[in-house]
């Protein structure tokens, strides 16, 4: 069953949270709601589970509206970014929990729960008491608790960001393997790109309550919709161009490049105002000054593992980030840059 | 380094840990030798005594009656208070803790004056149904649980109510998000977590009833509870039986008090809210209308007593009888107060020996606030139940203990005489105000980083500057609270008065009791209507402190 927002609106007083958004998430697909705080993701997720009835628009699952419907009665499976676990309950009491509500057995729920448990890899940990789990383990019972109710859909609200990095590497395939497991509408909220584009099937990024763009990682990453979207996306710089159609031109300190370029789904075939996005491993940096590079001075060196990121103040104050094999340029020291071969993406304004 | 400062701990612990133990300690374990004083003799003396086993079967049913009566009217007006938008909801809420603003003995002449047998309410019902006699009687167990529900329901209402602040609004959306209906989540998530505020707010409604004084003294009738008991064995002379009756009143204190702790062992966790939830806005037309009707006689029920006290200041005394209201009103009552020089004495007195007992507490308590919280030695844990016990311990206990102790010239047994001196009740109601002011100061000393003391030393700064720029300031807040509350309950106090005073330094409480006795109402509302207004006047003090230093 598919579960779809349609032109859904939530006002706060005078302020818009979410502005007439349209999302849809397919039977074991994972969809990520990606946006700034304040872009009105976490109310969207609200809206879906029913904690948060919009002013305008529908919720519909399996193509009936549930608009209305009291999060009770919903079935849905959501795991809260502070878990929201009972703080009174033993581990197996919190999981078990939404079977309570169901009316199920005793015996029959604990055997459920642990069961539930032991499919996020924390059997025999029924018994403890919350406080003494850690976050990776809250995480895991949150996302039991969920599970062991048989949900229509999942919602989890950045159900990795009270993790610490290492934790949330692993955490990444982990979710994304038990949720595609579960084969329901999934739905999650994060602000953080990257575990948006390790965990989703597909991606829509909000701004101010409106949706930018949606699509699927690589379609975010390659062909961002605006300049708003590849400067959430991060990792290059954004650089004024002339639109040439296949090509566009870059023009930084006089010395001009023609650079093949990849349009955004729906661009119009000359865009007006345009960039184009300079990645970091799709420019080369040599030292010294090369004929018809882009020529500067590199103001940041950061060891990045495998590879160096210089940090290059051009002229025109345009600076970009360059990924470099052998980092041998220092800092202070006079660079050239030159563009790879493309494509890249061009970025409407 | 390390033994330099734990010298200077014992320097400044050794004084105030001397202080707590004569004051606190002494007395009472010579209360307890007392009961011993011939054997078991005095504690055979008790056990057969019917009226002293009524007495402790009495009271122990009155602290709990009062305990429930609290929690029925304090936990809905928290739930409908927290969690509803209703039109008059903030007026309800303004004057939902005004009977704590009333010193004791002013709430039960309040109730007198509306629900006693010649009381207004009492009246306007006979009248109204045309009954020969008064529709009932203020007296024994239930018009005793009546006050106290009226008074201490206020303790359950802010408890549950900061509870419900703090309550993560997140573990009730999980729930329902779980499937759970309102039922469920009220039973299986809302009200266990509330638990623990509801647990402590019970253990002071039964600690506060159960050491209740002017509440059976004034509609006892002749029922007997253990204070008032203990009272009347002391007046008799019968000094041994009062030690046991004493005792065992300080028992059932500690006992209680042992209960809860033990029923409130499990729990581990504490609520810490991420922003609560807002309040559900009443819409139905008709359910708004109901609610605030019921809102506006709860608000007349809350507010009676304090008008009724007024009304009654300016009646003229001896001229009241039959009628509903008093027939005639004057400003002679306030006048008499403020010229004749036998009435405004009480006055003085009470003022005077609550700012003494104050700046005891806010010095003592300091000090030992600053070490409990900062300084790790060996006697911290003796320190901390030193400042707690005069909680533990009914303040006719406390009483008299003191009368125990303070009654002679003995300098070798520890012992001065205080007894009939000015000085006896500013020492009670120090002892009473202990752990008042220094729990205020410790939660104030704990907001702050311990790491700060180091980082000012660290800079050069002597002990001296320390304790003045930063540990001082940090502890600020907690002794304007504390002292405020400290000099509130000492220029009303009346238990412990009640055992210790003399004609000379006699307080407005005894001042209330003996006018009423005289049954010179007016008189009695007008002093009554001074307390009130000295506490006013204290805590608008207490705001502006805070205020100018803040």
């Amino acid at each position: 069953m598919t579960l779809a927002l349609h032109g859904v609106t939530r006002r706060f007083g005078e302020f818009t949270a979410v502005d007439n958004l349209s999302v849809e998430v397919g039977p074991g697909e994972l969809l990520a709601l990606v946006g700034a705080s304040g872009s009105g993701k976490t109310t969207t997720l609200r809206i879906a589970a029913g904690y948060e009835v919009p002013d305008a628009g529908t919720v519909t699952l399996g193509g009936n509206d549930i608009t209305r419907v009291a999060p009770e009665r919903r079935g849905f499976g959501m795991v809260f970014q502070h878990y929201a676990l009972f703080p009174h309950m033993p581990v197996e009491e919190n999981v078990a929990f939404g079977l309570e509500a169901r009316g199920v057995s005793k015996e029959a729920r604990l055997e459920k729960a642990r069961a539930a448990l032991a499919s996020v890899g924390l059997d025999g940990a029924g018994s403890r008491a919350i406080q003494s789990l850690s976050g990776g383990e809250q995480q895991r019972v949150a996302l039991a608790r969920a599970l062991v109710i048989e949900p229509r859909a999942l919602l989890l609200d950045e159900p990795l960001s009270n993790l610490d990095p290492t934790l949330r590497q692993a955490m990444r395939d982990d979710l994304r393997a038990m949720l595609r497991r579960v084969g329901v509408p999934a739905l999650f909220v994060t602000h953080d790109q990257e575990d948006a584009f390790a965990i989703a099937d597909r991606i829509a990024l909000l701004k101010k309550g409106k949706l930018l763009q949606s699509g699927t990682p690589e379609e975010l990453y390659h062909a961002p919709a605006s300049r708003e979207v590849a400067a959430f996306i991060g990792r290059g710089s954004i650089v004024p161009a002339v639109d040439k159609g296949a090509t566009a031109t870059v023009t930084i300190g006089g010395v001009v490049r023609d650079l093949s370029v990849t349009r955004p789904n729906g661009a119009p075939p000359r865009v007006e105002e345009a960039y184009v996005l300079l990645r970091p491993d799709a420019l080369e940096l040599s030292r010294g000054a090369g004929v018809f590079a882009w020529r500067g001075r590199v103001t940041n060196r950061r060891f990045a593992g495998g590879v160096v990121v210089y940090r290059v103040q051009l002229a025109d104050g345009v600076s970009v980030d360059v990924e470099s094999q052998s980092g041998d340029a220092r800092e202070d020291e006079n660079v050239s840059v030159s563009p790879l071969k493309g494509p890249f993406p061009l970025v409407p304004a | 380094m390390k033994r330099r400062f734990r010298r200077e701990n014992w320097l400044i612990a050794l004084p105030v840990i001397a202080l707590l133990l004569w004051t606190v300690v002494y007395p009472n374990a010579a209360v307890i030798a007392g009961s011993f004083e011939n054997g078991l003799g005095h504690w055979r003396e008790f056990a057969a005594s019917p009226a002293d086993r009524e007495a402790l079967w009495t009271t122990l049913i009155i602290s709990v009656a009062s305990v429930f009566a609290s929690l029925a009217i304090g936990v809905p007006l928290a739930f409908l208070l927290g969690r509803f938008e209703f039109p008059g909801r903030r007026l309800l809420r303004a004057v939902a803790t005004l009977p704590a603003a009333l010193p004791p003995l002013v709430g039960v002449i309040a109730f007198l004056f509306l629900y006693g047998e010649s009381g207004v309410i009492t009246r306007v019902v006979q009248r109204a149904f045309g009954m020969a006699e008064a529709p009932w009687r203020l007296k024994g167990v239930g018009a005793i649980v009546f006050v106290h529900a009226y008074t201490m329901y206020v303790y359950v209402f802010l408890f549950v109510s900061a509870g419900l602040e703090r309550f993560d609004a997140t573990l009730d959306e999980a729930a329902s998000g779980l499937g759970a209906s309102t039922w469920q989540r009220l039973r299986r998530v809302t009200l266990p977590l509330l638990m623990p505020a509801v647990a402590g707010s019970m253990l002071l409604v039964f600690m506060n009833a159960l050491g209740s004084f002017s509440a059976p003294y004034v509609f006892g009738g002749g029922l007997r509870v253990l204070s008032t008991q203990i009272l009347a064995s002391k007046t008799n002379g019968a000094m041994g039986l009062a030690y046991v009756e004493t005792t065992v009143l300080a028992l059932s204190a500690v006992a209680g008090l042992a209960l809860f702790r033990w029923l409130d062992r499990k729990r581990r966790y504490t609520l810490a809210s991420k922003g609560g939830r807002g309040r559900r806005i009443i819409r139905s037309r008709r359910i708004q209308i109901l609610m605030s009707v019921a809102s506006a006689v709860i608000v007349i029920a809350l507010v009676l007593p304090h008008l009724m006290v007024i009304l009654v200041s300016f009646a003229r005394d001896g001229v009241w009888t039959t009628q509903v209201l008093p027939p005639e009103y004057t400003l002679e009552n306030y006048r008499r107060l403020f010229s004749e020089s036998e009435l405004w004495r009480p006055i003085t007195n009470s003022v005077s020996m609550a700012l003494i007992a104050t700046t005891g507490n806010l010095v003592v308590c300091f000090i030992a606030a600053y070490l409990i919280v900062f300084r790790r030695f060996a006697g911290r844990g003796l320190l901390e139940l030193l400042v707690a016990l005069p909680w533990a311990i009914p303040a006719t206990a406390i009483a008299l203990g003191l009368a125990a102790t303070f009654n002679r010239n003995d300098l070798l047994s520890g012992r001065i005489l205080l007894v009939g001196t000015f000085w006896i009740l500013p020492l009670a109601y120090f002892i009473r105000d202990i752990p008042l002011v220094a729990s205020a100061v410790e939660s104030s000393l704990r907001q702050m980083d311990a790491s700060l003391e180091d980082a000012a030393r660290g800079l050069g700064a002597s002990w001296l500057m320390t304790m003045r720029r930063v540990i001082l300031p940090a502890a600020r807040p907690g002794l304007v609270a504390g002292g405020l509350l400290a000099a509130v309950t000492a220029v009303g106090e009346f238990v412990a008065s009640v055992v210790l005073y003399t004609h000379a330094n006699r307080p407005i409480s005894m001042e209330i009791l003996a006018q009423l006795r005289a049954l010179a109402f007016g008189t009695a509302a007008a002093y009554s209507v001074l307390l009130i207004l000295l506490v006013l006047l204290m805590t608008l003090a207490a705001r502006s402190v805070e205020e100018r230093l803040a």
